[in-house]
């Protein structure tokens, strides 16, 4: 889960690590107000969730106090790759010499965090990663010490090759640490991380994403989620269990298990069709499930075929296939509808299917063919 | 033989007495599977469907000489349980559980590797020897004893995949998680099935997320002696969405299904797109 700039700065600043002086604001009024209250000049921040809003214009700086209302009010109107802006974040101009990067992820194949830093800030640090790898710094973390002192310090002497900078930074990172661990975070960032012309060292901005398996231990988290950034379809269906993602194509699928439905969206692909959504019902599926998934997957207008592809272990087909007769009555379905129940009770489920208008399919290459055929595509 | 369990392997239950538990506990003792003991703190002293149930792990282990355990627990719980496994000294504890916070499983990991016990998942269906042991959720109508190791980051997809051997049948099906940090990797199945004399070829398959099946890529091109067939889900899948599994996500670039097909293909894997071509593949290698 996704939080804004300035919520991971409310939590910067209560670790103790430096921000700027700066406000959140919800109107170009109240932006003035920020304005006024900090001192021109200022940058009027867009809050949005997504990557690259400097180069989509949300990211100004404002030097005259007349100017904050109308530059805050385009920011606030503006769209940014589709999500709308709600919230400028108006922040005092820092006097900056040098820009650095200093983040914690957790290294999936060593198994543990891992402090990555850079003298390459303000840049995308995958970017860097790329490019000019021998310019990240990175130190693993033993989960049971943490970061200790001395290892935060030799990355900062690596970074700023300064004792007393190196300590500083060791302080912030050290912090960082801290709240990767107390929060469940899955990526904590300070990109840039600002030398300032005094000497001082300052987060000028901040993204934490927490790990949503954690959320549940962390109630005052979760309470952070921005709804109006996520694809009300994709929240449905989380709140009924389901794992819905929605896609451009026209061919909807219902699959039981991530893997296999992956696999089925590329069949589709492959087969010459343009698969609509990803869409896993989950281990027990009871019938009331998969009403709610076919009701999903159908509120989708582009959608012309269904596919229900599953592979009954804990889920069993007959639940499946009484679950796609009820959905079939209650929404009255209109596209073509094609199943291939394999599996736990897949006799049963057979049965249940005969005489009506679902077709059904012996094997998932089967399937596929006949339901990007139905929904128009070539096979 | 087989890698992992076996017909030797003596089992624990641990939530044996939940809904889950019970279920899968009389599911894997009626396919052959030695369940000899279930776990759930506060029930020792009672039975389920004939296992005795303990209050702790080391007491079902002290009592039995339970060796391998599954744990049936939500996920919160799930952190304990598998620290209660370790502590015992099981040689293997394998967890089903989704949604264990991934720092958890940092620390967890780490704990299991200081005392030589062996994690598999969690969010996995565990792992079949067939004919044999199961120790997992998987249906068990869908595999048959024989010669191909399977190793699989998915559930459901790794059933659809073993159903495609044709005729080898499968040594062992080993489902190893869909979460970021899981305590078996690829190249922990391949060295064993390497050094598994049933073991005659294997297949990988893999999903978009991380950087493990690049990895293993590597490690075939240097040490595996066997024939092995790759399939990588989520060609389709867009960047920055977690397709359903925590750890299937390609983040800034990263993880995508071109890369690894790429580095697969370059450590001379044969990879098929369509599981019904694992079968023909197997053909042509063996």
């Amino acid at each position: 889960m996704k939080i804004h700039e300035y919520q991971a700065k409310g939590i910067f600043e209560q670790a103790g690590i430096p921000v700027p002086r700066e406000k959140v604001a919800a109107s170009q009024e109240e932006a003035a107000a920020v304005a006024r209250e900090i001192g021109l000049p200022v940058v009027v921040k867009a809050q949005v969730l997504v990557g690259g809003r400097g180069k989509a214009g949300g990211v100004k700086k404002v030097d005259r106090a007349e100017d904050v209302e109308g530059v805050a009010g385009r920011i606030l109107g503006m769209e940014i790759k589709g999500l709308k802006v709600e919230k400028v974040l108006v922040s005092e101009c820092a006097d900056i010499d040098r820009e650095f990067y200093v983040g914690i992820i957790i290294d999936r194949s060593q198994r543990v965090p891992v402090l990555m830093a850079s003298a390459a800030g303000g840049v995308e640090i995958e970017q860097v990663a790329r490019e000019t790898p021998e310019k990240i710094v990175k130190q693993a973390i033993h989960p049971g010490v943490g970061l200790l002192g001395f290892q935060a310090r030799n990355v900062g002497m690596a970074l700023f090759g300064d004792a007393g900078l190196a300590g500083r930074f060791a302080a912030i990172s050290r912090r960082l640490y801290d709240i990767f661990v107390e929060r469940d975070c899955s990526l904590i960032e300070i990109n840039p991380l600002v030398l300032l012309s005094d000497g001082e060292l300052l987060a000028l901005d901040a993204k934490i994403n927490f790990d949503d398996n954690g959320l549940f231990r962390h109630e005052s988290q979760a309470a952070m989620r921005d709804m109006s950034a996520e694809e009300p379809r994709e929240v449905e269906a989380k709140a009924a269990g389901l794992s819905y993602i929605k896609l451009e194509g026209n061919v909807g699928c219902v699959v039981n298990g991530a893997g296999l439905a992956m696999a089925t969206m590329d069949l589709i692909k492959r087969h010459g069709g343009e698969p609509a959504n990803f869409l896993d019902v989950g281990g027990s599926s009871s019938p009331d499930k998969m009403v709610t998934a076919m009701r999903i997957i159908l509120s989708d207008p582009n959608v012309r075929a269904v596919l229900v592809n599953i592979f009954g272990g804990i889920t069993r087909c007959d639940d499946i296939a009484n679950g796609l007769l009820r959905a079939k009555q209650e929404a009255g379905i209109q596209v073509p509808l094609v199943a291939r129940l394999t599996g736990t009770n897949e006799e049963e489920a057979r049965k249940l299917l005969e005489g009506t208008e679902v077709t059904p399919a012996a094997t998932m290459a089967e399937a596929v063919k006949k339901a990007v055929e139905l929904a128009g595509g070539e096979s | 033989m087989s890698i992992l369990v076996n017909e030797d392997t003596r089992l624990v239950v641990q939530g044996i007495t939940g809904r889950d538990g019970g279920f899968h506990a009389k599911a894997m003792k009626d396919y052959g599977t030695k369940v000899v003991a279930g776990v759930t703190p506060g029930k020792g002293g009672t039975d389920v469907d004939g296992i005795p149930v303990f209050d702790s792990v080391y007491e079902a282990k002290a009592e039995t000489g339970a060796d391998v355990s599954i744990a049936f627990v939500p996920a919160r719980f799930a952190t304990d349980a598998m620290f209660e496994a370790v502590e015992a000294g099981l040689r293997l504890v394998v967890c089903v559980a989704e949604g264990v916070p991934t720092m958890d499983m940092v620390r967890v990991f780490d704990f299991a590797r200081g005392r030589g016990t062996r994690i598999l998942g969690p969010n996995c269906p565990g792992l079949i020897s067939p004919g044999e042991a199961k120790v997992g959720i998987m249906p068990s109508a869908s595999f048959a004893r024989g010669s191909i190791g399977v190793v699989s980051r998915s559930g459901t997809l790794t059933y659809e995949i073993a159903s495609h051997t044709g005729e080898y049948g499968q040594s062992t099906v080993v489902g190893i998680g869909g979460d970021p940090v899981i305590g078996t990797n690829f190249i922990d199945c391949l060295e064993l099935f390497n050094d598994d004399p049933e073991t005659k070829a294997i297949v990988l398959v893999g999903e978009i997320g991380g950087t493990d099946e690049e990895r293993a890529a590597e490690w075939v091109k240097q040490h595996c002696r066997k024939p092995v067939v790759g399939f990588i889900a989520g060609h389709t899948a867009p960047p920055g969405k977690r397709m359903g599994h925590a750890g299937a996500i390609i983040s800034g670039g990263s993880g995508t299904a071109a890369d690894k097909v790429a580095a697969l293909e370059a450590a001379g894997i044969e990879v098929v797109y369509e599981p019904q071509d694992v079968a023909e593949k197997l053909r042509a290698r063996l």
